[in-house]
């Protein structure tokens, strides 16, 4: 024993019985609950306490059961949106703080990370707040010449504009934090070298910056994507009484007890989150593939 | 002739500094002019000033007789080789090369032979299709010289380009940039700060220190005949040894230095008052005992330090009066068994290879 204690050297941790077993409890904890999850949607029972034997009759269910189906797709194109908004303000935020001098940049640039650290329960009271008041203000142009606008807010995915306004709101920080950190490695001597080729000012842009800045905007896209499909709490406090999502949907469906459709629809989720992911890892690897 | 680039009065200032102060000189077409100096002289601002890189100055640029005032970068007849070489990174070496041609609307079918050409010429043909970082330092660099030179400038611009290459690979380039200066026969201005790539590359070189140019000149003249003790001390290596003029005759000027005592140095010029003696450490010879021409300057002194570089050894001499002098000696037989520290040794030169300077 004393013999394999010393030819251990500090970084031979895949050595070390103590830290394989400490890494492979880690890695049950984490995905413990959502193998689980994924396993009893294929529970052939409707309490889902005990495995009874394999089925796929809760997805056919889930898929039967209209709210759910409506919450989904809702949750999808909330965030679809949110994700191609809160990417291109995001981006723009960066390249805004990248590029400018400008008086109060150091507090910008806090102010801009505050829906970072802000408690999301604070947003979500925030934005009720102020949706409440736009509200009552709204109502009063009713009879007038704005009317129309209330109609046309009334129209899939158009209902969604509140909650999908708010998701904008606390995703696109994310994005501009990690746009910023690459554009900090930039090198502006390759933006110089465009212009002194004969490039103006826009192709620099498009062919050097931008192609530069790629892997951070589809980080940050990915994230957006992810923020918001998964947001409970400040969805809860902006949708309407008519408008729902998935992750709301779900919270008073389990009030009721825990269906194994409510795990077929979660599968189907963590399938298109992962789906997602990769396109993304793939997008971004692109470049190198194509003309390597 | 008419010259290719014209500095006319060019001043820049930054806050609380004036990178480039009055600047004026002429630069004549095929010519290898260098800007050297010491960092924060001023010369790549001048450059970048050329370029169109760095605007808010004050004077007249003329490029090829058209002035460049408010020219933007992206429209000036000049191209840049950048110190980090500014490869793009997401682009393969043709894309790199091609890149200029394309954002200026080249037609297509001229844009290909013209980028394997270009790319022949620094012999990088072989890896067109590479990405940047699959290529070594020296390759980039050609890349970007490759990148600059497709664009057929008037003046090709380059900006340190050898300073982050090892010892070896920049002596080389040294050589094939003179090489490839001379046959496509274009006006190259090179930026650095190492004096060995100008004078071995340059067809004339402006010395530069705070912002001013101190003397322009041609290698040899800039070494054998710098004008003042910037310059001098600036290239190559020099003894200067303080003096006071004590008289003019037809034999030079007569005055007491430190060290020598009273000599007599050939000048041709008006000066009195403190001046500084210049003699180049490779003009000294060192000897075991006196010298007996007389109408060489010699004194007698201590070998206090002996660096040696394999085919020379720099020796530093103490001399009476604390002055020191430093003499570059050829290690062959002459020299066997002399190059001991604290031996006493004669120092001797002629008189015409004196240099007096007044600033």
């Amino acid at each position: 024993m004393a013999r394999r204690n010393t030819s251990r050297g500090p970084l031979d941790y895949g050595k070390s019985p103590w830290l394989i077993g400490f890494g492979i409890l880690v890695f049950v904890l984490l995905y413990a609950p959502i193998v689980q999850l994924i396993a009893f949607s294929f529970n052939d029972s409707r309490r889902n306490i005990v495995w009874q034997g394999f089925t796929t009759k809760y997805y056919k269910v889930a898929w039967e059961n209209v709210a759910l189906v409506e919450a989904f797709t809702n949750s999808i194109a909330i965030a679809v949106m949110c994700t191609i908004f809160a990417t291109i303000i995001g981006t723009a935020t960066a390249l805004w703080l990248w590029r400018f001098r400008f008086p109060f940049k150091a507090a910008a640039e806090g102010v801009m990370a505050l829906p970072i650290v802000i408690p999301e329960i604070c947003m979500g009271i925030a934005v009720l707040v102020m949706y409440s008041r736009v509200g009552g203000w709204m109502r009063t142009f009713e009879s007038g010449p704005i009317h129309w606008w209330n109609e046309l807010f009334s129209i899939w995915p158009l209902n969604l504009a509140a909650i999908t306004a708010a998701h904008i709101a606390f995703a696109f920080p994310f994005v501009a934090v990690v746009v910023r950190a690459r554009l900090a490695g930039f090198n502006r001597e390759l933006e110089e070298a465009s212009k002194d080729l004969g490039a103006s000012e826009w192709q620099t842009f498009v062919n050097v910056v931008l192609p530069f800045m790629k892997p951070g905007i589809i980080a940050g896209a990915l994230l957006a994507f992810t923020l918001s499909l998964d947001d409970f709490v400040i969805t809860f406090f902006t949708a309407g009484p008519e408008t729902n999502t998935f992750p709301v949907k779900v919270y008073s469906l389990v009030r009721r007890g825990v269906s194994p459709d409510i795990n077929a629809a979660s599968t189907v989720l963590i399938v298109i989150t992962l789906v997602a992911t990769v396109i993304a890892m793939r997008l971004q690897q692109q470049p190198d593939k194509s003309k390597g | 002739m008419q010259p290719i680039v014209s500095i006319q009065n060019v001043t820049k200032r930054y806050p609380g500094v004036i990178a480039v102060d009055n600047v004026s000189f002429d630069i004549m077409p095929n010519e290898f002019f260098a800007l050297l100096g010491p960092s924060g002289c001023g010369k790549t601002t001048l450059l970048r000033m050329i370029a169109g890189l760095e605007t808010g100055g004050e004077g007249g640029i003329l490029i090829d007789g058209q002035n460049m005032a408010g020219v933007p970068a992206n429209r000036r007849p000049v191209n840049m080789v950048f110190q980090s070489y500014a490869v793009f990174p997401h682009m393969t070496v043709r894309d790199n090369v091609a890149y200029g041609l394309k954002v200026t609307g080249t037609p297509s079918a001229e844009v290909g032979p013209r980028v394997e050409e270009a790319l022949e010429m620094v012999q990088m043909g072989a890896m067109a299709d590479r990405k940047p970082d699959q290529l070594s330092g020296g390759q980039r660099q050609r890349v970007a010289l490759a990148r600059a030179l497709v664009k057929r400038p008037k003046v090709l611009l380059l900006d340190e380009p050898l300073s982050a290459l090892d010892a070896k690979l920049r002596e080389h380039m040294q050589l094939e940039l003179a090489r490839l200066q001379q046959a496509i026969g274009i006006t190259f201005i090179i930026v650095t700060h190492d004096q060995d790539e100008a004078l071995s590359m340059a067809d004339r070189i402006a010395v530069m220190e705070k912002g001013q140019v101190r003397q322009i000149a041609g290698p040899e003249e800039l070494y054998e005949k710098p004008k003042s003790r910037f310059v001098a001390d600036f290239i190559g290596k020099i003894n200067l040894i303080d003096a006071e003029v004590s008289g003019a005759s037809k034999a030079g000027l007569a005055c007491a230095a430190k060290g020598l005592g009273k000599v007599t140095v050939p000048f041709d010029g008006k000066a009195s008052g403190k001046v500084s003696l210049a003699v180049r450490p490779e003009k000294l010879d060192l000897l075991a005992r006196a010298p007996a021409s007389k109408t060489n300057i010699s004194l007698k002194g201590e070998i206090r330090d002996v660096a040696y570089y394999g085919d020379v050894s720099n020796v530093f001499v103490t001399c009476a009066d604390g002055l020191e002098l430093q003499v570059n000696v050829q290690n062959d037989r002459a020299v066997d068994g002399l190059l001991e520290k604290g031996r006493a040794v004669w120092l001797s030169w002629h008189p015409e290879d004196t240099l007096v300077l007044t600033q």
